[in-house]
């Protein structure tokens, strides 16, 4: 019954579902033939560019789909580009194909009715998806709805280098104290960088004590309450943080460098294997070890969407499914290439692929599944948003 | 006499809608946002909510004053080095060995300049590591606030060490259009000490001729992004580098306070030249004091040693910088305080190679395709003006220098808007006709002169033998211009090569060039790949060069008049 729904609502002129039909894989995989996919998708670090250029050339060898990696530097600038196209009244074979997104930028994108969709939950690979997890299905407490779909785990792990700060940290409190007996040794992405902004976020998380408040959108009648204790930490750590505060590394990567350079001994990373990746392309020392924090950390899952205005959208969605096979997952989790943690369900996969996933070297700094302990929920996108503009308003513009 | 009808001037009128087109149309665009009127975003104007929302944003006055400290003093402290090296040294042989330094130095891109300077001075940079720890006791970096920087100060120094060889060389290019040893002589023999006497003598012919540079020295530092990006402050960044942000946002809305700051830019930069030129008058009116008391200033020894230091500073700079990217594009391990790395790797290479070749050839496609047109316009020009006996007017010049005058965050943006109106935005061909409008100019200032140099007795010769005037210019002239073509062929790939904001905004992150994927990989800060995609960023700009160079040295082997063009 239900199929003869889906069936008469595809064959409907004006339908709601997707065109074309991600359920009706063979005719998919034959649109997608010869299709060029720009991939419009964060260019700020050398591992995952590689990795993309990998999956163009599986994706040529296998499926004739020519993938060109856009680099952002901003996954703004892909949503700017669809809307603008969107009021100039371009409604085919737009710039771009597929995002790499999430977050705020899903929510805006999903509200102003800019995606395609819904395909995710229709592609063949999603029955390895660890649908449990809810991070899957709720990117930062919005639905997800199958309008985009995911291809790498986050969470929030601190990397230490041993050599200077020995022992892990298990709180921001502690963070604090540790800053005060070594002042100038830490900072974090400025702000609104993603990752900045995700250290704000976990301070938010780890300091306060009304948690619901968090998973509601921002509520101006509490706002002042609840992010009380971050602004209060946040100011006592400015003139303790690396430069005293007065610049900050513009994005994740760079404090790498930082760490290589041995000017700071901690950092913030939103992928756990992100520390024995560097380590192994000489861009970490050898010390360089990860924590969480004792109450956890936050978590979210890596999306990819598809504009509606696409002019590639079965072969975005080859692309989309070919992301969650196990062999891009497994790729993607080796250290060595990515160390991103993997959406699927190792009791879904076939027994040669789980112990395939088994045997795979997670890296010396990489803490084990067991050791990361419990994702704590990411907040409602507005406390992103809402937070991250009032850090610009007082650490970003003052000098 | 009625002028020849041979050649209509098409070219001419198509050089003048080149360059000026895309200016003012884009400054249309721009002017029509910031008071509100962006269709596309569903807004009419016109209001003064943008500039009221402008005015709000906290990081104005700061970002205001990064834009007119950098670009002004950056403007002063090139000229000045520019200068004193003239002053003290032109003609002397260590003033050629320091020019043969300089000029290749003028194609290195801005980005990878920066970028190799970046590596040297900040505080884990190279000269910090040659001098810890034994000297300094460093086993870490310091924790000093240089490179980003709230003053400006490492993004001063980045425009100077590129802007000294551009000033240089277009002075010569000017010195050599004024009797300048005759100046020279006659001032000496009054008893003025060498620098004294090239001031008083010299200069002020000199500055007429380059005043005009300068001022796009000025305009251009005031608004630059590319180099603002890599080495200048971010808390908050200076006013052009904010326009693009703003430009970015998902929200379009933001781009009425983009244009709206980019029309204070405009008026800033216009506020600027105009400061700048009544500082020359004033300086003028001081020379003039000066000459009248009379002295002779000939203790000028010490002067002319910084001359010659500062200018040399800048080669220096440069150079070790590129030797950095060098390094670092090979490097293994490499930690602080170690000079050298650990060892070595082809690991960037392998890694970034492939792709990064790809981006060459986009990169070069895009060079040749402008420089070709733009030399077919210049050309045209040129030939037409001599036909028809026109020569370029102090109000033509001004038109040439116009979209170097005017700051690229003014009026891209608004082009941007209106290349989308013709779904032509994005492609290979816009980012090429953007290319074009800033090519052009330079075309035409380093075809200029060798052009009207040719001796026209020859074409003479050729017209009473029967040759009509395309057949001159076809199998005698171009031929025997062919070195100074090849340069300026060079030039304008060398030009392409480097621009940052013309790419960024009208490719739409389509169309991709070594420029703009370097200044991307500037906020990850992986030096590798740093390294890696700066060299190669140089060598597209410099490969041209050595081509101009070696080419008419083999076409014309058996002809040694014209092996130096």
């Amino acid at each position: 019954m239900k199929r003869m729904l889906s069936l008469a609502l595809a064959l409907a002129p004006l339908s709601a579902w997707a065109s074309p039909d991600p359920a009706d894989w063979p005719t998919v995989l034959e649109e997608a033939q010869g299709q060029t996919v720009h991939w419009h998708a964060w260019g700020g670090s050398t591992a995952t560019n590689d990795f993309i250029a990998w999956v163009g050339e599986r994706l040529a060898d296998d499926y004739d789909i020519t993938l060109t990696h856009v680099k952002l530097e901003n996954t703004a600038d892909a949503v700017t580009r669809v809307l603008t196209e969107k009021s100039a009244g371009q409604d085919e074979d737009g710039a771009v194909d597929l995002i790499w997104i999430n977050g705020a930028n899903f929510a805006s994108m999903k509200d102003a009715d800019l995606l395609f969709g819904p395909f995710a939950e229709a592609l063949p690979n999603w029955q390895y998806a660890n649908t449990e997890n809810s991070t899957l299905t709720h990117d930062f407490t919005v639905p997800t709805e199958g309008y985009e779909s995911p291809w790498a785990m986050a969470q929030v792990v601190f990397m230490h280098d041993t050599k200077d700060l020995p022992e892990r940290l298990g709180s921001m409190d502690a963070l604090l104290d540790w800053a005060r007996e070594h002042p100038g040794r830490f900072t974090y992405p400025q702000p609104p960088d993603f990752l900045g902004t995700t250290f704000l976020k976990q301070a938010l998380v780890d300091l306060s004590d009304n948690p619901k408040a968090l998973s509601e959108p921002v509520n101006e009648d509490n706002y002042v309450e609840v992010t009380a204790p971050l602004w209060a930490f946040i100011e006592e750590l400015t003139p303790l943080l690396w430069r005293e505060g007065r610049a900050y590394p513009p994005t994740g990567p760079r404090q790498l460098q930082l760490m290589n350079d041995d000017e700071i001994d901690l950092a913030i990373s939103f992928s756990p294997g992100e520390a024995s990746t560097a380590i192994a392309n000489y861009q970490l020392p050898e010390s360089v070890r990860t924590f969480v924090l004792d109450k956890g950390t936050i978590g979210n899952a890596s999306f990819v969407a598809i504009p509606y205005n696409s002019g590639s959208k079965a072969a975005s969605m080859v692309v989309a499914n070919f992301l969650m096979s196990p062999e891009a997952q497994l790729r993607a989790q080796d250290p060595e290439v990515l160390g991103y943690g993997t959406v699927l369900d190792m009791n879904a996969l076939p027994v040669q692929d789980r112990a395939a996933f088994r045997t795979l070297d997670l890296g010396i700094a990489t803490l084990s599944p067991e050791e990361l302990g419990a994702v704590q929920p990411e907040p409602h996108p507005s406390w992103m948003t809402r937070i991250s503009e009032d850090w610009v308003a007082r650490y970003g513009v003052g000098n | 006499m009625r002028p020849s009808l041979a050649l209509p001037p098409v070219l001419p009128l198509l050089t003048i809608l080149v360059l000026i087109g895309p200016v003012l149309a884009g400054l249309w665009g721009t002017v029509s946002a910031a008071f509100g009127h962006l269709p596309v975003a569903g807004l009419q104007g016109p209001s003064l909510t943008p500039f009221q929302t402008l005015w709000e944003w906290p990081g104005l006055s700061a970002s205001v004053r990064l834009s007119l400290v950098t670009g002004g003093l950056a403007t002063f402290l090139s000229l000045a080095i520019t200068l004193l090296l003239l002053a003290g040294w032109s003609g002397t042989r260590p003033f050629r060995a320091v020019l043969r330094l300089l000029s290749p130095l003028l194609s290195v891109p801005h980005a990878a300049a920066a970028f190799g300077l970046m590596f040297l001075i900040q505080p884990s940079g190279w000269i910090s590591r040659a001098l810890s720890p034994w000297l300094t006791g460093w086993q870490r970096p310091p924790d000093v606030l240089f490179v980003q920087d709230s003053m400006g100060l490492a993004m001063t120094l980045g425009l100077v060490v590129k802007e000294v060889p551009f000033l240089l060389l277009i002075s010569l290019a000017a010195l050599s259009q004024i009797d300048t040893q005759g100046r020279l002589r006659v001032a000496l023999a009054l008893g003025y000490g060498r620098m004294a006497a090239w001031m008083f003598g010299v200069l002020p012919a000199l500055y007429a001729r380059i005043r005009l540079p300068v001022y796009v020295v000025l305009a251009y530092s005031m608004s630059v992004v590319d180099v603002a990006v890599i080495l200048g402050p971010n808390t908050p960044p200076p006013l052009s580098v904010q326009i693009v942000r703003w430009m970015g946002e998902p929200d379009l809305t933001l781009r009425t306070l983009a244009s709206a700051a980019a029309l204070v830019q405009l008026a800033l930069v216009i506020g600027a030249l105009l400061l700048w030129h009544g500082g020359e008058r004033a300086l003028a009116a001081l020379g003039r004091r000066l000459i009248y008391c009379g002295p002779r200033l000939s203790r000028d020894g010490l002067w002319r040693a910084f001359g010659l230091m500062t200018a040399l500073l800048c080669v220096g700079l440069v150079l070790a910088g590129l030797a950095g990217l060098v390094v670092w594009s090979f490097a293994a391990r490499w930690s602080f305080p170690d000079i050298l790395p650990e060892g070595y790797s082809l690991r960037s290479w392998q890694r970034n190679g492939p792709a990064a070749m790809e981006t060459l050839t986009t990169t070069f496609a895009i060079a040749l395709a402008a420089t070709l047109a733009g030399l077919v316009l210049t050309l045209g020009c040129l030939e037409t003006e001599e036909r028809r006996n026109l020569r370029l007017t102090r109000k033509g010049l001004w038109l040439l220098y116009l979209p170097l005058l005017v700051p690229q965050t003014a009026f891209l943006p608004g082009m941007q808007t209106l290349l989308l109106g013709f779904s032509i935005d994005r492609t290979l061909w816009a980012v090429m006709l953007a290319h074009l409008v800033f090519v052009l100019p330079y075309l035409r200032l380093s075809l200029e002169g060798p052009y009207k140099a040719w001796d026209a007795r020859l074409g003479a010769v050729g017209a009473a033998m029967g040759a009509s005037p395309s057949r001159i210019f076809l199998t005698l002239r171009l031929p025997m211009l062919l070195a100074p073509v090849m340069t300026a062929l060079a030039v304008g790939m060398a030009v392409s090569v480097g621009q940052y904001l013309p790419t960024l905004l009208v490719g739409g992150g389509r169309v991709q060039t070594l420029t703009t994927e370097a200044v991307a990989l500037a906020a990850g800060g992986d030096r590798r790949a740093i390294g890696l995609y700066g060299l190669l960023q140089t060598a597209a700009a410099l490969l041209p060069f050595v081509l101009a160079l070696t080419l008419p040295l083999i076409v014309w082997r058996n002809r040694r008049g014209l092996q130096h063009g």
